[in-house]
């Protein structure tokens, strides 16, 4: 009789057990993301090549050359001072490894991608920093490649746009990594005043030294949607006054609000933005 | 050679001499000048005019006090974005009317704070450094305890930089350095010794131009002492300044900032 009759187990083997230490849902590496933002697990296929969350529009972090790809005009990008070399000013120890990490896994030279290309035709030098090396922190080849890039759009004639992502500073070049803002400073200083355009374009996140300086020097300041935009780190300042501080503290939102940002820009209008910009300035 | 972290502590003491103090009794007729005109006056920044061997200049600096009650008044010397702002409108100041800026630095950092970040910290230090880059007039400016970060920067960008001997000029706190880089803020004597911030080393690494003794063989300098050679330090540096002309500081200024 059916009523009696034995119950049909799936056996389970030894080997198919969930390993205890290991004991997370198994999903293949890279199929989901978490979005920073709203903490959603979303499909990596549904961020698209823009890398969008389609929960909430956050625009997740993209590497420099996803940006070049994005913004500049197919085959247009010509690269500029990646011989730059490596220095490790104050035998900083275990320095020169880390970089050389950063440089396997990203494929990048360092912490900012330079040279000039075409964006809807019409020329322009660009710098695209890369959080994903060392946090897009700031040392002497990245203030050199910067300025160096302000100098040649300078005796070029052409506009800058900076593309801004960084923790700030880079602690292993200590008071060289300091010296970098005064440096590009002095570098967008001389080009500015020649009457040349300079946009930046902060993206997430964009603190420190960077903020403090050539992020917050462009004649015309765009970031993406719910970028973190600040000088100080969130955490110290609430440690500092001793109190949580509210969620859209630092977003760009309300660093607009505040009056130092021109335009949030959605990214999948940036590049038609940046068109128009360079256009009425050309 | 005295340890990086014993000239940390050295720098912070709050027997050091303050910015008010110096330009009280370097230069004469110091006249104080209030606010940014737009929003404050920081008290964690003074200013004001003053003259040298009978010549105007334009004295700015973080003012640190040397007991808890000044202190919390100074900020701890930590300014926020008007504090800059009000340097820079001196700054400018002192541009039109062709006067040498004397900058004072003594600060472990901008503030960090909410009302400082509303008010755009990062932009007020960014506006002083393409400010400061282009002055057309001569800027000496001069560590007097701490120099911290780019708080210390947006007074710093002088045609020369110097340091007194007790004093540390860094891109962060070793305290910082030390939880930044190894989650633990309790290696700060290993972080200070690594990070290069002594005017000693400083030196070395040609990020400043010169150092003010503080002693000699016998131990601590006095007070007048100190105060008499930096008057004639300063005296001397502006004259050599105050002879080129506009172009050539600015020039100067910029390869001086160039070269790191």
């Amino acid at each position: 009789m059916q009523l009696f009759k034995k119950r049909a187990y799936i056996p389970i083997s030894k080997h198919t057990q969930i390993n205890e230490e290991n004991d997370t849902p198994m999903v293949p590496d890279g199929m989901f993301a978490q979005c920073p933002s709203c903490k959603k697990a979303i499909y990596t296929k549904d961020l698209g090549t823009q890398k969008i969350c389609p929960e909430c529009g956050y625009t997740f972090r993209i590497r420099a050359q996803k940006r070049i790809e994005l913004t500049i005009d197919e085959d247009s990008f010509e690269e500029w001072n990646q011989d730059i070399p490596f220095e490790n000013p104050l035998d900083f120890p275990e320095y020169d490894t880390k970089i050389q990490k950063a440089q396997k896994n990203t494929k990048l030279h360092e912490a900012v991608l330079t040279g000039k290309g075409l964006i809807d035709g019409l020329e322009t030098a660009i710098c695209v920093m890369d959080s994903h090396f060392i946090m897009g922190s700031m040392g002497k080849v990245v203030g050199e490649k910067i300025t160096r890039t302000f100098e040649r759009a300078l005796a070029e004639r052409l506009p800058v746009i900076v593309f801004t992502a960084s923790g700030g500073a880079r602690m292993q070049e200590s008071i060289l990594s300091l010296m970098q803002m005064a440096k590009i400073s002095g570098a967008v200083a001389r080009h500015s005043d020649a009457g040349l355009l300079y946009v930046t374009v902060l993206t997430d996140p964009t603190t420190g030294g960077v903020t403090a300086s050539f992020a917050m020097q462009g004649d015309i300041i765009l970031s993406e949607p719910q970028a973190l935009v600040g000088f100080a780190g969130r955490r110290v300042i609430e440690q500092t006054i001793n109190e949580e501080l509210p969620d859209d503290f630092q977003l760009a939102e309300s660093v607009l609000e505040n009056g130092f940002i021109d335009k949030i820009v959605p990214r999948k209008e940036l590049k038609a933005t940046l068109s128009q910009i360079l256009r009425i300035h050309y | 050679m005295k340890e990086a972290m014993e000239i940390v502590a050295l720098s912070r003491k709050t027997s050091r001499l303050s910015a008010l103090e110096i330009m009280e009794s370097v230069f004469d007729d110091f006249i104080e000048f209030h606010g940014d005109r737009s929003f404050h006056d920081d008290k964690a920044i003074v200013g004001g005019v003053a003259t040298l061997n009978g010549k105007p200049v334009t004295v700015i600096g973080n003012q640190k006090g040397h007991e808890v009650q000044e202190n919390i008044l100074r900020n701890f010397g930590s300014p926020h974005p008007e504090g800059y702002r009000k340097a820079l409108r001196l700054m400018k100041q002192a541009e039109k009317f062709n006067r040498p800026v004397i900058t004072f630095v003594n600060t472990s950092g901008a503030y960090c704070g909410v009302e400082a970040e509303n008010r755009g910290q990062g932009e007020a230090i960014a506006r002083n450094l393409i400010e400061m880059s282009k002055l057309k007039v001569p800027i000496l400016s001069i560590i007097i305890g701490e120099g911290g970060s780019g708080g210390a920067l947006a007074l710093a960008m002088g045609n020369q930089v110097w340091m007194m001997e007790h004093t540390m000029y860094s891109v962060l706190s070793p305290e910082g350095f030390s939880s930044i880089l190894w989650k633990d803020a309790s290696r700060a004597k290993e972080a200070a010794e690594l990070m290069k911030l002594t005017a000693q080393d400083l030196l070395g690494l040609d990020i400043i131009d010169s150092i003010l003794p503080e002693t000699n063989e016998e131990g601590l300098l006095p007070h007048e002492d100190i105060l008499k050679a930096m008057r004639e330090t300063i005296s001397s540096t502006l004259e050599e300044l105050s002879a080129k002309t506009p172009d050539q500081l600015v020039e100067e200024r910029y390869q001086r900032f160039r070269k790191y």
